[in-house]
């Protein structure tokens, strides 16, 4: 089609679906109103399975398989990501050269770094109390191991990320979080139930597979960002077209 | 029993996870024996569930959140007969799949012989999760996952570029689509607040009848599954993916992933637009049928032109699945039963055709008749696969095609008869004519006019060197497929059990026992006779370049540019209201 | 005013669709691809708000002093994230590949795929 066409087949649908989204928006409840009833019985249940942060429980308990397929996609996506930036025939790679590095960066990342991946656990281990849990930690534990690539260059990220460790904890924390789902088949009532004691409330320990659900998104996610961002990564700095 | 639903789901992804666990010292042949062995025993769970649900569905609330007082916040499973008959069709076609790319690719990616099969079992994950799923943002969940596999498998061959684009297109469309799908979605959480699709549809009747929000939640929602199911205009993609797609991740794309879009656009009508406070029956039916006939004709007269093999394959896919789609948007028992059984030996048949074309690639490193002409003599069994299935497709008794075309077409009346008629005559004898030319050598060799059409010549073979012979697991996995179709239209139980599965998940009951008539069978004999004539008079009659003009402005539309499908999209959408809306107008 | 964050999510959708059709980079097309979605993200939020409502989170809240806006949605918005990032990532990965295969981004002139 030409630029001509498609502008104007562009904006008869645009036109059309303007109408339809304000139509159908003007009839929605009011912006803030307090019918919510999924919610209000979400609330409910999380406070029976002692789960101070509600949205946890949502996503790990009364919707965790939801999350089964939501990490799967994660998972599916590196995998995806690995085969399609593979070396291809006609490159090679190349050593990463190192690059000079300002003081203050240097100083300023090798001081975070530790912080970073503290933050990251915490946000991690604390999922169930407080907002944060796998998948927010996770991503800042990965994070964290970048920061060694601006505080020194690639190499050294390369030394404290060996790919097939995290593809392995990739791979294991996308099992674990299946695996607990199959324990609460066995000991519990069903696929993914809540099966151990649900503990305190408003405790580490508390909200049953919660934290243990957590943690296992919370290895899977900080695995899979790193083998992604290596893939990335290596598309830059190491592979180069062969001559 | 029902607890071991969510297993159908867990065991294909634990396995893709132990793939990738062990991928660096597994042996190849290791890993994928594992990925066929991981999904036989997913398609046995299926089956022995199908088996043993035949008297009630099975219906399980994951994490043990079954309702109290009448709701529930947790995620449902639903494994009617259609959904575990369905989820064992997607997983044994997963392991013919496995079994015939059995040594296919020359190089998995460094460190990861696992990395194929990983996917596929994925792939199989994701389908199974969404036909069994009664949660409406559950399925979004599952209906993203087996999408981002399958972009990450279409694009496996990165060194094409051909490949690359086809599977950026898919990406981009697909997700908009899927996007789109949320936003229905999360109009209907609004309103109901609710995200259980039986429990959103009792919500809408409390309320009386429909509006105008109920009306535009319902085309947003069909969207996404119907740009899966590539009903025009939203099948731009399609053949732009499936024609560079490796051989056996397009046997389940056509065979299954398509069909999985008309599942959704059924399951979502029936559980939760068909009661009162839903869509009336004739809007749905007027939405469905429009769009599905524009895709069979769109899809039969695209076909007829190409020269690439797998895009011409690709283009009966888009046909057949608008066949299905005006089946299905009849709304009755009766015609879903036979696009039920349609749908069933289409699988094995479309997965038996792409398993040939993979055949010839193989072989002689290209997909394109022009080049291949005349080529392929030396393969006798490989022609009588490829003709039969050409056959197949156009619906000769007894294949289940066949059946099941003609069981619609009984419940559709005459016009809608010739269109299943004319369509699947086409498509056929589109796939007669490449049999004609590429295996028996009929005809001049044809010439194109290059102009404004993807050719398949030079196209870098996906096994790994040519071996002496074509793998008997290649030639094996189309003639299993193909007897599979077969079966359906020969074994009388399949039918029948259809038939109840249909009955058993939709409200009202068929009227006919589906089985062989008279009509049906002539008229099975009518297209598959006309295929066969328009194959052998277009092989020995190549068109000239006059014929071809006259479909160039359609041909042009398919340009293979991002822009241009996204534009069509935004008109599908609008189009599918302005279609459901007059008798919300009028009433 | 009470529909107007609902506004706000088709104005973000309808601009993102714009981007996309008419994007004369991959890069480009991507980044629309996202914004369409964003458009999901408040529409999601918007749907679960309650006036004077807070985070559901009681570690130091007692449960039914003060309202709560909905946490399913906001559960949804987490789902609906991590779908779209790691989406976006496979679509860049795609983006790289046909940059290195067809020697350029531009979507005009991509004609391998046509009629």
């Amino acid at each position: 089609m030409s630029r001509r066409l498609r502008m104007w087949v562009l904006a008869l649908g645009t036109a059309g679906v303007a109408v339809l989204l304000v139509v159908a928006y003007l009839e929605l409840p009011g912006f803030g109103g307090d019918s919510h009833p999924y919610g209000d019985r979400a609330v409910s249940a999380a406070l029976a399975h002692r789960t101070a942060n509600v949205i946890s429980s949502v996503n790990f308990d009364q919707r965790g398989f939801d999350t089964l397929g939501e990490e799967s996609i994660l998972f599916a996506a590196v995998l995806g990501t690995v085969v399609l930036l593979r070396q291809t025939r006609d490159e090679r790679q190349v050593e990463p050269a190192p690059a000079p590095v300002a003081a203050f960066v240097r100083r300023y990342a090798v001081h975070a770094l530790p912080v970073t991946l503290l933050v990251g656990l915490y946000v991690v281990a604390h999922g169930q109390l407080s907002p944060g849990g796998g998948f927010q930690g996770g991503v800042v534990v990965a994070t964290a191991l970048h920061l060694l690539y601006i505080a020194v260059d690639y190499r050294a990220l390369e030394r404290v990320r060996p790919l097939w460790l995290f593809t392995l904890g990739d791979a294991v924390g996308e099992a674990s979080y299946a695996l607990l789902g199959i324990a609460g088949l066995l000991w519990g009532t069903a696929f993914l139930a809540d099966f151990v004691p649900l503990g305190t409330f408003n405790t580490l320990s508390s909200g049953g597979t919660v934290p243990l659900l957590n943690a296992a998104i919370g290895i899977e996610v900080a695995c899979a960002v790193v083998v992604l961002l290596a893939r990335f990564l290596d598309q830059a700095v190491e592979i180069e077209k062969a001559r | 029993m029902n607890q071991l639903l969510p297993l159908i789901v867990a065991a294909p992804l634990l396995g893709a996870a132990l793939l990738v666990a062990t991928g660096r010292r597994l042996r190849r042949i290791v890993a994928e024996a594992v990925g066929c062995a991981v999904a036989a025993a997913t398609a046995g769970l299926a089956v022995y569930l199908l088996v043993s649900s035949s008297s009630r569905p099975l219906v399980e609330w994951v994490g043990g959140w079954t309702p109290r007082d009448g709701h529930s916040v947790g995620i449902v499973l639903v494994g009617d007969q259609v959904a575990l008959g369905l989820a064992s069709v997607i997983s044994l076609l997963v392991v013919a799949v496995l079994a015939y790319s059995w040594r296919y690719f020359d190089e998995p990616p460094q460190q990861q012989t696992g990395t194929f099969p990983a996917l596929v079992l994925l792939f199989q994950a994701g389908m199974c999760g969404f036909v069994l799923t009664g949660d409406l943002f559950n399925a979004f969940v599952f209906f993203e996952l087996m999408s981002v596999v399958a972009y990450a498998l279409t694009g496996y061959r990165v060194e094409e570029a051909k490949a690359v684009q086809g599977a950026l297109t898919f990406g981009v469309v697909n997700s908009l689509g899927a996007y789109v799908t949320l936003t229905g979605l999360v109009l209907l959480y609004a309103r109901t607040g609710e995200l259980g699709m039986r429990e959103i549809g009792r919500a809408l009747d409390a309320r009386g009848g429909p509006d105008a929000l109920v009306l535009v939640a319902f085309a947003f929602v069909l969207t996404g599954l119907l740009v899966k199911a590539a009903a025009v205009p939203f099948h731009f993609w399609l053949p732009d993916a499936h024609a560079v797609a490796p051989t056996p991740v397009c046997m389940l794309l056509s065979g299954v992933m398509v069909e999985l879009g008309v599942y959704g656009a059924g399951r979502v009508y029936w559980t939760v637009f068909a009661g009162p406070g839903g869509v009336a029956p004739s809007d749905a039916e007027r939405a469905l049928v429009t769009l599905g006939t524009a895709s069979a004709l769109v899809g039969a007269v695209m076909c007829w032109q190409q020269r690439h093999i797998k895009r011409l394959l690709a283009y009966s896919t888009v046909a057949h699945t608008g066949l299905f789609l005006v089946g299905l948007g009849l709304l009755a028992p009766d015609s879903t039963t036979g696009i039920a059984l349609y749908v069933l030996a289409h699988a094995g048949v479309k997965a038996a055709l792409f398993a040939c074309a993979g055949i010839l690639l193989d072989r002689y490193g290209s997909v394109d008749a022009h080049e291949l002409h005349g080529r392929a003599r030396r393969l006798p069994l490989v022609a009588g696969l490829f003709t039969a299935g050409g056959l197949a497709l156009a619906g000769l008794p007894p294949f289940g095609t066949a059946l099941g075309k003609a069981l619609t077409e009984e419940a559709a009346g005459t016009p809608l008869t010739v269109l299943f008629v004319g369509v699947s005559a086409l498509t056929g004898g589109a796939v007669l004519r490449v049999a004609a030319g590429v295996f028996g050598g009929w005809g001049p060799r044809p010439s194109g006019d290059d102009t404004y059409e993807t050719g398949g010549e030079r196209e870098n073979p996906e096994t790994s060197g040519t071996r002496g012979r074509v793998p008997d697991t290649m030639v094996a996995v189309p003639a299993v497929l193909l007897a599979c179709a077969l079966a359906v239209g020969v074994v009388p139980a399949v039918a029948t059990h259809v038939g109840h599965a249909v009955d058993e998940a939709l409200p009202g009951t068929a009227s006919v026992v589906p089985e062989w008539t008279t009509t049906g069978v002539l008229l099975g004999l009518l297209s598959a006779l006309l295929a066969a004539a328009v194959g052998t008079y277009a092989a020995l009659h190549p068109p000239g370049a006059t014929a071809r003009d006259r479909t160039a402005p359609l041909r042009r539309l398919h340009s293979g540019h991002i822009g241009d499908y996204v534009a069509w999209l935004l008109v599908g959408m609008a189009l599918l209201d302005a279609l459901t809306f007059p008798g919300y107008l009028a009433s | 005013m009470s529909v107007f964050p609902y506004l706000v999510a088709a104005w973000i959708f309808l601009v993102g669709c714009y981007g996309l059709a008419t994007s004369r980079n991959l890069l480009h097309a991507v980044g629309c691809l996202a914004v369409c979605q964003s458009s999901t993200y408040v529409l999601l939020l918007a749907v679960g708000f309650r006036d004077g409502g807070t985070a559901p989170v009681f570690s130091d809240l007692t449960p039914g002093s003060r309202p709560v806006v909905d946490p399913v949605v906001q559960a949804l918005a987490l789902t609906d994230v991590v779908v779209g990032a790691t989406l976006t990532a496979l679509l860049l990965a795609l983006v790289i590949q046909v940059s290195k295969r067809h020697g350029t981004v531009d979507p005009d002139e991509l004609s391998e795929l046509r009629g």
